[in-house]
C-alpha cells in the first residue's frame, strides 16, 4: 500500500509519546496506538476532500509540535482573564491541555452533578468512559479527531443526573499559554445530560502570552429524553494559534439544545458541530458568528441531522470578515426519512469588510421526509454606506461607525445569548476585535 | 459663522453647484428655495461631507475653519448638523444607544467629559419635553418602521440633543401632511437661539410659513440668483419658479 509522503506534522508526531493520563488500560491503550496510526497513515485532510475544499492545511503541515507540554502547571496565567461577567460558579481551567486544580472551582458540587477532569474520572472510573474514549472515526476528514483521541490528555467530564436542573452557568476554560516551543494540546470532554435535567454551560478559549500552538478539543454531548442544555462558546485564542475543535450532539426526545458562538481569535480555526436529532420533537437551535481581521481563517461547519419525528432546528450564522481574512461556513441539514413533520430553518449572512477579505457559504439542504418545513439562505455583503454617512454626520468616527453596524448586523445571534452581562460583554469583545 | 464662496462642486462627473456664494451669521435663518435639480440637496450634502461630491472650485469657512478639509464626524463635532431629507433605516441600533454615542463622540472630539448614561437620560428626557415626543421612539431602532412624519421628528430631535451651531433641514417637509409639518416647525422654533443659525432647503413656500427666515435664496441652476426677505417666498409661491427665470436674463439663456 502506498502512503502519501509524510510531511513534517505527521513526522513530528510518529515518535510521540501517548499520554500518561490513562495510561496502563489495556483498552485505552489500543484504542490510542489505532488512533495515532490511523492518523499517522493518512496524514492531514487537502482540499480534494469536500469538507476541507476552502481551508488548506498544507502551511500546519510543514510545521512541527511538540506534544503537550510537561511545564503546564507552570504558566502563569492571570485569572482576571478567566473572569466574564455573570460567570463566577464552578469552573474547570486547562492550559495546554492540562487541568490546572489551581485555577479551578470544582469543590462542593450541588446534589446530581459530576464534575471533573479526564485525568481524574480516568482514575476513579475508567470503565463508564470507555464508550466515548474508543468511539471510531471513519471518514476520510477524520484526521483531527483521530488525533485527539490518540493523544487527548484531559478534558471534562461532567453528568448532570436525570431531574437535576443546575442553572448557574458551568465554565470551561481552555488557555493556550505561551511556551518554549510550538505544542500540540489536545482536549477530551464528555458530557451527559440525564432525563429532564438542564445545564448551562459556557467554554472559553483564552490566551496567556503569545503561543502559535495547535489545539484539538473534542466535545461530545448527549441529551436525554426532555433534557435541557444551553451552550454559550466565546472563542479568543491566541492570535497566531491553530484551533480545531469538534462538537458531536445528540438529543433524544423533546430533549431542547441551545447553542451561541463567538468566534474572535486564532489564525487558523476550524468548527465543526455534528448535531442528530435521535428523538421526536427535539429542538436545536444554533447561534453563531465570526468576525475576523488580519490573515485570520476560520471555517465553521455544520451538519444537523433530523432523525426522528416533528424536531425542529433553527441556525442563524453570521460572518465578518475584515482586512484579509478568509471564513468558510458550510451548514448541511438532513431530514432522514421517517422525520416526518420537521422544522429546519438555516440563515448565514455574510459582512465582507474589506476588498481582500473573502467568505466562502456553502448551505445544504436534503430532506428525504414528508411534511417538512425547510428554508435556508445565505447572503454576502457589504456595510450600507448610507447607513455610514448618517452615523458619521452624527459625529460618529469611521471606526466606531464600522463597529456599531457591525455589531448590529451580528445582533440577532446574541439576543438570545442567556445573561444580560454576558450579552454586552460579547457585543463589546465584537466591535473590539474589528481593526 | 458660515461663508460659502464661488463654490463649484459635481457629482458623478456632472457639475451641480456652479459658483454659489452665501453668508450666514449666528442667529440668522437662511431658507435655499429653488425647483427640482438646482442643487439644494447637493448643497446639504457639500457642507455634511458626503462622498462622492467632488468641490472643484471654492471655499467654505466655518467659523474660522476650513469646513471642506473636515471629515463628516468632524464636522459634526465642530456643530453642523444635517436633517437628511431621507433619514436612514438602522435595524439593530437603539435610538438611544446610536444617539449617546453620537453625543459622546461629539463631546469626546472636543474635549469634553462624556456624559455618562444617568446624565444623557436625564438631557434626553428634557428635550424629549421640549420636542413633544414621546419616549416610545426612544425604544426603537434607529428610524426602523418609523412613519415619515416620525423619521423627520426623530432628525429634529437628534438635533435637539446634539445641539449644533448650523442646522441644516434639507427638504425637512417634504412628505409631511400639515400636522406633523407644524410638529416638526414648532420644534425647529424651539431651538431657535441668538447664536444657532439654520439653512433651510425647502421646495416650497409652505414650511416658511412655520418657520419665519430672514433671509430667503433661490437657488437656480447650481447659483444663488435672487435673495431677498421673507416677502421673496410669498412671490415665488405666486409666480413659480419661472418668474426667477424671467427675472433674471443671464438663467434663461442657461435654462432652457
Amino acid at each position: 500500500m502506498s502512503q502519501p509522503a509524510q510531511t513534517p506534522f505527521v513526522e513530528s508526531l510518529l515518535t510521540a509519546e501517548l499520554p500518561a493520563t490513562g495510561k496502563g488500560l489495556a483498552w485505552l491503550d489500543a484504542s490510542r496506538r489505532e488512533h495515532l496510526a490511523a492518523f499517522v497513515a493518512a496524514g492531514l485532510p487537502d482540499t480534494r476532500m469536500e469538507a476541507w475544499k476552502y481551508t488548506a492545511l498544507r502551511a500546519l503541515g510543514q510545521r512541527r509540535f511538540l506534544v503537550g507540554d510537561a511545564q503546564a502547571a507552570m504558566r502563569p496565567v492571570d485569572p482576571a482573564s478567566l473572569v466574564l461577567p455573570g460567570v463566577d460558579g464552578l469552573q474547570l481551567v486547562f492550559v495546554n491541555g492540562a487541568f490546572r486544580a489551581d485555577l479551578s472551582r470544582i469543590d462542593s458540587l450541588p446534589a446530581g452533578l459530576s464534575l471533573q477532569p479526564l485525568s481524574q474520572a480516568l482514575e476513579r472510573d475508567a470503565e463508564s468512559l470507555r464508550f466515548a474514549l474508543t468511539r471510531p472515526y471513519r471518514e476520510a476528514g477524520d484526521a483531527f479527531a483521530r488525533l485527539n483521541a490518540a493523544l487527548a490528555a484531559d478534558g471534562v467530564v461532567l453528568q448532570v443526573a436525570a431531574g437535576t436542573k443546575i442553572t448557574p452557568p458551568i465554565s470551561m476554560i481552555f488557555v493556550g499559554a505561551a511556551a518554549e516551543a510550538d505544542l500540540s494540546w489536545h482536549v477530551r470532554n464528555v458530557i451527559e445530560l440525564g432525563e429532564g435535567a438542564e445545564l448551562n454551560l459556557v467554554e472559553q478559549h483564552v490566551a496567556s502570552g503569545e503561543p502559535s500552538h495547535l489545539g484539538t478539543v473534542v466535545t461530545d454531548i448527549v441529551l436525554r429524553d426532555d433534557a435541557r442544555l444551553q451552550h454559550s462558546v466565546l472563542q479568543n485564542a491566541a492570535e497566531a494559534s491553530t484551533l480545531i475543535r469538534r462538537g458531536s450532539l445528540q438529543l433524544s426526545a423533546r430533549a431542547q439544545a441551545s447553542l451561541h458562538v463567538l468566534e474572535l481569535g486564532g489564525a487558523l480555526v476550524r468548527h465543526d458541530l455534528q448535531a442528530e436529532l435521535i428523538g421526536d420533537q427535539a429542538r436545536l437551535d444554533t447561534r453563531g458568528v465570526f468576525v475576523l481581521r488580519g490573515r485570520q481563517h476560520v471555517d465553521t461547519q455544520l451538519a444537523i441531522r433530523h432523525q426522528a419525528r416533528n424536531t425542529a432546528s433553527e441556525s442563524i450564522w453570521r460572518g465578518v470578515a475584515d482586512q484579509r481574512a478568509r471564513g468558510v461556513f458550510r451548514g448541511a441539514i438532513v431530514v432522514a426519512e421517517g422525520a416526518d413533520g420537521s422544522d429546519a430553518n438555516l440563515s448565514n449572512k455574510n459582512l465582507l469588510l474589506s476588498a481582500q477579505a473573502e467568505i466562502d457559504t456553502k448551505p445544504e439542504l436534503e430532506i428525504y421526509a414528508d411534511e417538512v418545513k425547510a428554508a435556508h439562505g445565505a447572503t454576502i455583503g457589504q456595510l450600507d454606506e448610507r447607513a455610514m454617512f448618517y452615523l458619521r454626520s452624527r459625529g460618529i468616527p469611521l471606526a466606531e461607525a464600522r463597529g456599531i453596524l457591525t455589531a448590529a448586523f451580528c445582533r440577532s445571534v446574541f439576543e438570545s445569548l442567556p445573561g444580560e452581562a454576558l450579552r454586552e460583554h460579547v457585543s463589546t469583545a465584537l466591535i473590539a476585535h474589528l481593526p | 459663522m458660515l461663508k460659502i464662496e464661488n463654490l463649484h462642486a459635481r457629482v458623478e462627473g456632472k457639475d451641480i453647484l456652479k459658483g454659489l456664494s452665501l453668508t450666514v451669521n449666528p442667529g440668522e435663518v437662511h431658507a435655499i428655495m429653488g425647483p427640482n435639480g438646482a442643487g439644494k440637496s447637493t448643497l446639504g450634502n457639500v457642507l455634511s461631507g458626503r462622498d462622492g461630491y467632488e468641490v472643484t472650485e471654492g471655499s467654505v469657512m466655518f467659523q474660522g475653519r476650513d469646513l471642506l478639509a473636515l471629515e463628516p464626524e468632524e464636522r459634526a463635532a465642530a456643530g453642523v448638523f444635517l436633517a437628511f431629507q431621507y433619514p436612514v433605516e438602522i435595524p439593530g441600533v437603539n435610538n438611544t444607544y446610536f444617539l449617546r454615542a453620537a453625543l459622546n463622540a461629539q463631546r469626546k472630539q472636543r474635549g469634553e467629559v462624556e456624559l455618562d448614561s444617568m446624565q444623557f437620560l436625564k438631557l434626553v428626557r428634557e428635550k424629549l419635553k421640549v420636542m413633544q415626543i414621546s419616549d416610545e421612539l426612544l425604544h426603537r431602532a434607529v428610524n426602523e418602521g418609523f412613519s415619515g412624519g416620525e423619521k423627520k421628528r426623530n432628525e429634529i430631535f437628534q438635533m435637539a440633543v446634539l445641539e449644533p451651531t448650523l442646522a441644516i433641514l434639507d427638504e425637512t417637509d417634504s412628505g409631511l401632511d400639515i400636522d406633523a409639518l407644524k410638529q416638526v416647525a414648532q420644534g425647529v422654533n424651539a431651538l431657535r437661539s441668538a447664536d444657532r443659525s439654520f439653512l433651510v432647503i425647502t421646495h416650497y413656500q409652505r414650511l416658511l410659513d412655520y418657520i419665519e427666515p430672514d433671509f430667503v435664496h433661490v437657488l437656480a441652476d447650481g447659483r444663488i440668483v435672487e435673495s431677498g426677505d421673507k416677502t421673496l417666498a410669498h412671490k415665488l409661491e405666486e409666480h413659480g419658479y419661472a418668474w426667477v427665470a424671467e427675472h433674471d436674463p443671464a438663467l434663461a439663456g442657461a435654462r432652457t
